[in-house]
């Protein structure tokens, strides 16, 4: 596998676009996220259940599943050397099979720490149709330079 | 202003509920992770970049939970702890039937690594007066969840913000 190109800080300017990333959601979407994430509960792989208990109109995705798309649309940004730092989200509606989930993002701004550690802070949203399911913020640590790489850094010099 | 139960009061800043990861942190689980978003991320697929990047493979941040997770059945087992048992048992002690989790905050430490075993506790950070928003009457608290691996070093905390609360009549 060849090398995957990273991302450094110099590169990426406050008020930039993330590439959008559309995903069709299905069944096995869901059931295979609720597996990965070792959640077990019924509302994300048995639909009588979820219609029935939860009141809502299908199974649907869980909440670790949903942080690891976020996960993945950022790294798919940033390169193997994009380290996540710090991720808050807020799940307001529910993401179900036959929905086509839309991930969106755009850069709030770009700072150098303290320790000389490279920061993109991030707005990401997640849509449905014309809905927004779920709002996101993040900060990912980036490359200052050719030969920088985040995940070399250690305790004191982490400061997410 | 309505006084908070003793009880819970002194939960607050308490560390609660110190669990051991059932097992090690494993490829199987992190290329189920990835297949199930379709991350090709080559830190967790190429050993080379593996190496080079992060000296060896790790998993995702975001997987961090999913260590904790019980297995569904285990022989011998007569009571689970529930991720996030002190939201559960805040619930249960304030008589407050329904409850939402309103943020969820994850801050990322050193990173998890193949073979790790980590462990986690719990910790109620604060709990607020009654409140009365449109879903009901009741408390808002926040509860960290902090995960450390076998040497005792943070891979990360999780911080939510729980609403408790009773339906209006």
């Amino acid at each position: 596998m060849a090398a995957a190109a990273s991302l450094t800080l110099d590169r990426v300017e406050s008020g930039e676009p993330l590439p959008e990333l559309a995903i069709d959601v299905d069944v096995s979407t869901v059931v295979l996220g609720a597996l990965a994430t070792r959640d077990w509960r019924p509302m994300h792989h048995d639909k009588d259940f979820a219609v029935e208990r939860n009141g809502t109109r299908h199974i649907f995705i869980n909440t670790p599943h949903n942080a690891a798309y976020f996960e993945r649309y950022i790294t798919d940004w940033t390169g193997p050397k994009g380290r996540l730092g710090r991720i808050k989200f807020r799940m307001k509606d529910s993401v179900f099979p036959g929905d086509t989930m839309v991930f969106h993002g755009t850069v709030d701004g770009v700072r150098t720490d303290d320790t000389g550690c490279g920061w993109a802070d991030l707005s990401l949203w997640l849509t449905v149709g014309d809905k927004t399911t779920t709002e996101c913020t993040a900060s990912v640590a980036l490359p200052v330079g050719e030969n920088d790489n985040p995940w070399k850094r250690t305790r004191e010099n982490w400061k997410p | 202003m309505s006084e908070l139960d003793p009880e819970v009061q002194a939960w607050i800043g308490e560390k609660r509920y110190p669990v051991e990861s059932e097992f090690d942190v494993e490829r199987g689980y992190i290329f189920s992770s990835c297949s199930s978003v379709e991350n090709a991320n080559p830190l967790y697929w190429d050993e080379k970049t593996a190496n080079d990047v992060t000296d060896g493979f790790i998993a995702p941040p975001t997987m961090i939970s999913a260590w904790f997770r019980p297995h569904q059945w285990a022989p011998h087992r007569e009571a689970q702890i529930l991720p996030l048992q002190v939201h559960f048992d805040l619930k249960e002690k304030l008589e407050l039937p329904e409850a939402v989790m309103t943020d969820n905050t994850i801050v990322f430490g050193v990173p998890v690594r193949v073979g790790d075993r980590l462990r986690t506790h719990q910790v109620l950070r604060s709990v607020s007066e009654p409140k009365t928003t449109r879903l009901g009457t009741g408390r808002f608290w926040e509860i960290d969840v902090i995960y450390e691996n076998q040497h005792g070093e943070s891979v990360g905390i999780e911080s939510y913000t729980g609403f408790g609360y009773r339906r209006k009549a």
